[in-house]
Order: C-alpha cells, then sequence, then structure tokens
C-alpha cells in the first residue's frame, strides 16, 4: 500500500515542472507520504496547506457552495496545487511557475482517486 | 497572555497568533509556571503545569528504558480538541510547552509554529544566572508571586 502511494505521487512529480507531491493528513496537517520534496519544508507546506484548505472549506460552505475539490494559489516563485482525497487525506503539489495545471490536476485526482 | 519572564512575551504572542491555539502553558521541568495563556484560574493552571511536567518525565523515563531516546513531544487529539506537549531546552534549563488547540489549528501548525517559538526564544534567552540554593519558603513565595503576575491578584 505504501509503495502504490508513493507511485501515485511519483506520476505527479514526472510531470515537468512539478517540485514535489505529498498525501497530507487534512484535519492534523501532517505529511503522510511524499517524493521528491528536496529542498521544500514538506512539514510547514503540509501544516499550511491543510489549514488554507480547511478555512477554503468553511468559507465556501458558509456561502452555500459545496467543499473545493481542487485549490491552486500561484505566486511569482512557483504554485501549489490541493486536492482533497478519500477521508482525512488530501493530495499536495509544489510546482515551478511554468508548468501544465491541467495535467498535473489529472495526476493529482488519479492518486486521491488511486488511495480511495 | 500573562508572562513570568518578559522577553518570552513577543515570541509568544506571534506564536498565539500564528498557531490559532487556543491554550498555552509554558513551565519549567519542574512545573513551575512562566508563561499562560487561555486559563482563567490559578488552579487550572497549577494543576496542568504538575500534570505536564510529570507526563514529559515519564515519557523521557519511557524512551530511556526503551532506547528509543529523550522523548521531544507528543500529542493527543480528542474529538473537539488536541493536546500538544514538549520539552525543549534553553540556557535557563529545560522548559515545559503545553498547548491546546480546536478545529482553526491543526497539529502540524502547532507543531511548526512551536519549533518557531523555540528558535526564538533560544534567541533571546538571557544569559544563563548561577543557580541559587532552592528553600522551601522561597518556592512558596515565588510560587505565590507567580500566580499573583499570571492572575493580576
Amino acid at each position: 500500500m505504501k509503495m502504490d502511494i508513493v507511485a501515485s505521487l511519483e506520476a505527479i512529480t514526472r510531470v515537468r515542472g512539478v517540485r514535489g507531491a505529498m498525501f497530507v493528513s487534512a484535519e492534523e496537517g501532517l505529511v503522510v507520504a511524499e517524493s521528491s520534496m528536496e529542498g521544500i519544508d514538506g512539514a510547514a507546506v503540509a501544516a499550511l496547506t491543510a489549514g488554507v484548505l480547511a478555512r477554503l472549506t468553511r468559507a465556501t460552505e458558509a456561502a452555500g457552495r459545496t467543499a473545493p475539490v481542487f485549490v491552486h494559489l500561484r505566486a511569482d516563485g512557483g504554485g501549489l496545487m490541493a486536492v482533497p482525497a478519500q477521508g482525512d487525506l488530501m493530495v499536495v503539489a509544489v510546482t515551478d511557475p511554468e508548468v501544465n495545471v491541467g495535467l498535473v490536476r489529472l495526476e493529482m485526482r488519479r492518486a486521491a482517486e488511486h488511495v480511495a | 497572555m500573562r508572562v513570568i519572564e518578559p522577553w518570552v512575551a513577543e515570541p509568544l504572542q506571534r506564536f498565539l497568533t500564528e498557531s490559532a491555539a487556543r491554550v498555552v502553558l509554558l513551565t519549567t521541568s519542574s512545573g513551575q509556571v512562566v508563561a499562560q495563556h487561555g486559563f482563567t484560574r490559578a488552579l487550572d493552571v497549577m494543576s496542568a503545569s504538575a500534570l505536564g511536567a510529570a507526563i514529559m518525565a515519564s515519557t523521557e523515563e519511557l524512551g530511556r528504558l526503551t532506547a528509543s531516546g529523550a522523548s521531544r513531544s507528543l500529542s493527543h487529539q480528542g474529538p473537539s480538541r488536541g493536546l500538544f506537549l514538549a520539552g525543549f531546552d534553553l540556557p535557563q534549563g529545560r522548559w515545559i510547552g503545553l498547548v491546546v488547540y480546536d478545529h482553526d489549528s491543526s497539529l502540524g501548525l502547532v507543531r511548526l509554529f512551536f519549533d518557531r517559538l523555540v528558535e526564538e526564544l533560544r534567541v533571546l534567552a538571557p544569559v544563563e544566572q548561577p543557580a541559587r540554593e532552592v528553600l522551601a519558603a522561597d518556592f512558596e513565595n515565588e510560587l505565590n508571586a507567580s500566580l499573583r503576575s499570571l492572575f493580576g491578584r
């Protein structure tokens, strides 16, 4: 199971421009598994992304909408994407600015379905 | 927030803001209170500091017995609130941090910003003063003075 999870993350990091990917426990903000996160503080990314997603979820629910199924934060130096998965998990990817967002999203959703 | 050591106030306030923790208690490893936020009764602070010190002492001894090394932190997730307990070393000696958080935060956020709090405390900590003998009368006086400072009475 652990190898399957890592393999699904590696499918994300194979996309050009993806610097790392991980499964995060959404409730606790802790890293469950990660791939190619060199130079990135995975624990910090996991904690902060889980916090952002929790607040976004509350905001959308307060607005009478369903919880987000894909979150994309864009910055000058790169981007961060998150896809909620089964149960308490979410898939997170850290990317360069120039990346095929559609392809990354596709692989992230596959990874999310893989752990379902 | 109430602090006994003034240099603790700024980093602790930053930790509270960034982690969204509900309750924080900083004590020495013997249970003497250094700072607190979120407690309203002196009795609760005294109980929590004594329990925190006892838990850390027990887990550190357990770590030694099982050769897993000294315990750095432990956490407990309840249905609505989580508890994080960690020991760290300063020039003043070993301190313990007890943090209670709810759904506005997470264990990851608390751990992340608690590590930063410890780094800041290490930078700001005054040079260690020579240890003096602690007498029973002094201990009680200091305990009462600490509680007066923490609760303003």
